[in-house]
């Protein structure tokens, strides 16, 4: 009687890990599933651009300039003649290659950073941490542009320059946790059983903080892409004829009472795809969240 | 409580030492000099010039000078603005920056407070549903987008506001409107939250229990408190007002401190750089420590010592 009540019991409830759970509750959530999409399909359009539309980003064609949108051109062309819908696909790489790519050198520079700060603690926690404090003291962007100077123009430039600038974050939210984990029940089981520092901050503390890491990250690479596209808007982004969403929005700039929707159309994938990744980030910190397991 | 302020101040004044030594050795890692023009200057001009700002000594000295500058209330002469002084020219741009900042950080509370409170007080109603949806588009939609949204129907299509420039009060709608639109999500989102988790506290329901009017325990024993968290991130919202406003004052074309300090880095005017990066540093540091001080102030439980 008791065997079959208690089988019964875990029947209802089946076994599952953490991400199996999490996967289940992102599924639910209808908003971040919206945003996952939008940055799917638009990530499948800037991979296969060429196959969408047979202009290039830079063709130019001086006699069909600032055309509104028509069949040959389904967004208009800009003041080179360049198509709208052409730039905006190809634009769409620059903006992904920035959120992913500078969100590799943040996790590359701030895990190990944060991990040793809070593995180690003591005085190296506290001179990691007094730095960390002073690059806080610098305004971002500030401290972006002037990097972007000293650096150079190419795009990976870029990447390095916002990269080098947005890991403080995750350094301190990783030192965090760990310092959080380190005193817990199994990290301690590992250490009793002859477990190295190393190996405990790779095997038990980095993977049980990665869930935040991760809903971090998701918030930081709007954050990146909006930090292209206002470099570019200021003419410090990346380089002509690169196209970009920012550079594009300049181009259309001056144009804003004859022709609004050069300036429109970069301007709304812009939003749409920083609020695509918020709602995925919103989802992903919820499905996380160990203590809404149901 | 004195003596947490000392060491507040003296730990500022070295991150402001450190930051200007990184603005420093950055700023001269930049190739090109601020004597670079179309056409290029003859040898003896160039080296005239910078025997003129001192360019011409080693990099330690220049660097001691300018500290030494700073202390006596001198920020050095700017290269591209004919040899007007960096302090003159940053506070010329200072008042722009300042009101918009202040007017965008008012506007901002004025709408996130009250909408987080009465989404708070009537969870999963209507109210509560467009404040969630309202803090998460503001928070992720940049200002400087919202700005040409702005701009496409109020100026475009409507011809209601200028699109740029700097004067009539008309000119600053736009502007506040796109600076404030972070900065209300942000405080929407914190109220509501904290309204709920005080509303769920003992010392509410005894309050109740002893037979409160409802209003009375809205306003003193919930809204007070639930103000706290609404209070620390008060300072850096503002910090964040008045050095992220570059980008929207360059879209708006208001002559504020930001448009002046990305016109620097493209004349690459060293002292309006350093100027510039101090001057943002200085107002985040000293922010966040009167939001540190009034913390105290606010919060009983909350002592420094």
């Amino acid at each position: 009687m008791t065997v079959t009540s208690e089988a019964k019991v875990i029947s209802t409830r089946p076994h599952h890990t953490l991400w199996g759970d999490a996967i289940v509750r992102l599924r639910r959530n209808k908003f971040a599933m919206a945003g996952l999409a939008f940055i799917v399909v638009l990530s499948l359009a800037a991979i296969f651009a060429p196959l969408l539309t047979h202009y290039g980003f830079a063709q130019q064609n001086l006699y069909e300039i600032l055309q509104s949108p028509s069949w040959k051109h389904p967004l208009g062309t800009d003041q080179l003649g360049r198509d709208t819908f052409a730039r905006l696909l190809y634009g769409a790489r620059t903006s992904l290659a920035v959120g992913i790519f500078t969100q590799f050198i943040v996790l590359f520079i701030g895990l190990p950073v944060g991990a040793i700060a809070g593995y180690a603690g003591g005085k190296v926690d506290n001179y990691i941490m007094r730095f960390v404090d002073v690059m806080y003291a610098f305004p971002d962007i500030l401290l972006i542009i002037l990097l972007r100077s000293v650096l150079g123009g190419s795009i990976f430039m870029l990447f390095l320059a916002i990269g080098l600038v947005a890991w403080v974050n995750i350094a301190r939210l990783v030192r965090g946790q760990i310092l959080g984990l380190k005193s817990r029940d199994f990290v301690n089981a590992a250490r009793a059983m002859g477990g190295e520092g190393s190996y405990i901050t790779w095997r038990h503390l980095l993977p049980n903080s990665l869930g935040p890491v991760i809903v971090s990250v998701t918030f930081n690479v709007p954050r990146a892409i909006f930090t292209e596209a206002a470099l570019s808007y200021i003419g410090i982004g990346v380089k002509v004829p690169t196209p970009s969403w920012g550079a594009m929005i300049q181009d259309g700039f001056n144009l804003i009472f004859s022709k609004p929707y050069m300036l429109l159309f970069p301007a709304i994938a812009l939003a749409l795809l920083m609020l695509s990744f918020t709602f995925l980030g919103d989802g992903l910190r919820d499905a996380l969240d160990p203590k809404q397991r149901r | 409580m004195f003596r947490f302020i000392v060491r507040r101040i003296l730990w500022l004044l070295l991150v402001l030492l450190v930051v200007m030594f990184i603005t420093f050795i950055l700023m001269h890692l930049v190739p090109g000099g601020p004597w670079d023009r179309e056409k290029a200057l003859a040898p003896k001009v160039v080296e005239a010039l910078n025997k003129r700002y001192g360019l011409d000594q080693p990099l330690w000295q220049q660097f001691g000078n300018y500290v030494w500058g700073v202390i006596r209330g001198d920020l050095g002469t700017s290269y591209s603005w004919a040899d007007r002084n960096v302090i003159s020219i940053l506070l010329q741009g200072l008042p722009k920056t300042m009101t918009l900042g202040i007017l965008a950080f008012l506007l901002a509370q004025a709408i996130g407070i009250p909408l987080g409170v009465a989404a708070a007080l009537k969870q999963n109603s209507g109210v509560d549903y467009f404040s969630v949806l309202f803090s998460t588009v503001f928070a992720s939609i940049p200002g400087f987008v919202l700005g040409i949204l702005l701009m496409i129907v109020f100026s475009v299509m409507l011809h209601w506001l200028p699109t740029s420039g700097w004067g009539s009060p008309q000119q600053l709608i736009m502007p506040v409107i796109c600076l404030a639109a972070l900065p209300a999500a942000q405080s929407a989102r914190i109220t509501r939250a904290s309204t709920l988790e005080v509303m769920r506290q003992d010392y509410v329901r005894t309050a109740r229990s002893k037979g409160l009017l409802e209003n009375r325990v809205r306003i003193r024993h919930i809204f007070r408190n639930s103000l706290i968290p609404v209070v620390t991130i008060a300072g850096p919202e503002l910090a964040n007002l008045i050095t992220g406003s570059f980008i929207i004052e360059n879209l708006f074309a208001v002559p504020g401190v930001g448009r002046l300090f990305v016109q620097g880095i493209f004349a690459r005017d060293y002292s309006l750089i350093m100027g510039g990066v101090l001057f943002y540093a200085f107002t985040i540091a000293i922010l966040n420590l009167v939001v540190d001080i009034a913390y105290a102030a606010i919060d009983p439980r909350i002592r420094y010592d």
